[in-house]
């Protein structure tokens, strides 16, 4: 790999742990959610030392823009009312040990993986400078292979985001009085 | 220091690592969804790293990885949709976002 190349992966790899350490370990939800940006930046970063200029580019509109976005307004609408932590021990040394475990585990799949050796392949740049050299990861090459091999899938994926957002709106609404009455009187029901 | 394969492997699996402790620790549902993100980014980022090292030729690229980590970026942005008005639902009925509030089927 080129000098440049390690560099930033050093930088984008240090920067995506510290920044998941953070996002999962604040206090303050807005604070998570700002880290997790950074998260999802830091690995668009190491998807460019990969040579997967288009998924960087789709992380940083999908991430970036739209699920960190989603999470930062999901915040400011619950507001700070909700995010009392709970000060119910129930549970704790549970967590603790579930914590422990998962570290082991990881730790051990992280050094066993590490061994792992591949013969680097040098991949052509686009010399000329143009975009439609087709090169590894750009948008010709991978929307050649989505659509070549993966149109089905991906029409599929077009199904279940109108499905996702029609199961959002209809969760997350709110009900009007007569909706309230009638789910009131199943819930006396089922008690 | 040579970084390979296995040092992407390695970052994938203690991002991966940290995403899931943070999902069995915390108990606010937001971020137990945010470590799932983490996860799953970890996740595509092995996905494409293992890519990077099979890369086919030139004119036949193989980008089966960078494909399917297309596909869990678009299966993760509808999950996050969808889990966020969840907690919506969830603070609307329970007034709260803590996920052991959410006991309905335990007693």
């Amino acid at each position: 790999m080129s000098g440049g190349g390690e560099l930033v992966f050093l930088l984008c790899g240090l920067v995506a742990m510290v920044t998941a350490v953070l996002t999962v370990s604040a206090k303050n939800p807005l604070r998570a959610a700002l880290s997790l940006l950074a998260h999802v930046v830091s690995l668009a970063g190491l998807y460019l030392t990969l040579h997967a200029h288009l998924l960087a580019a789709i992380q940083m509109l999908v991430y970036a823009g739209a699920v960190v976005v989603l999470f930062i307004f999901v915040i400011m609408l619950i507001g700070p009312s909700g995010m009392k932590p709970s000060d119910n021990p129930r549970g704790r040394v549970l967590r603790g040990a579930a914590a422990l475990v998962m570290a082991m585990v990881g730790a051990s799949i992280a050094f066993a993986v590490a061994a792992t050796q591949a013969p680097y392949v040098d991949l052509d740049q686009c010399r000329d400078g143009s975009a439609e050299c087709g090169q590894f990861g750009g948008v010709d090459a991978l929307g050649d292979a989505i659509f070549s091999g993966a149109a089905v899938p991906f029409e599929l994926v077009s199904v279940l985001l109108l499905v996702a957002i029609i199961a959002a709106v209809a969760v997350a609404r709110g009900h009007s009085p007569e909706e309230k009455k009638a789910l009131e009187g199943r819930g006396k029901a089922v008690e | 220091m040579q970084i390979g394969l296995g040092t992407y492997l390695a970052l994938a699996s203690v991002l991966f690592t940290i995403g899931a402790i943070g999902f069995l620790t915390r108990r606010n549902v937001l971020l137990q969804l945010m470590s799932i993100e983490i996860m799953l980014n970890s996740v595509n980022l092995t996905l494409v790293a293992f890519n990077r090292w099979s890369p086919g030729a030139p004119g036949e690229w193989m980008l089966q990885g960078q494909v399917l980590a297309f596909f869990v970026i678009a299966v993760a942005a509808a999950e996050a949709a969808v889990g966020l008005a969840i907690i919506i639902s969830l603070f609307r009925l329970k007034n709260t976002v803590e996920s052991d509030r959410a006991d309905l089927l335990r007693h």
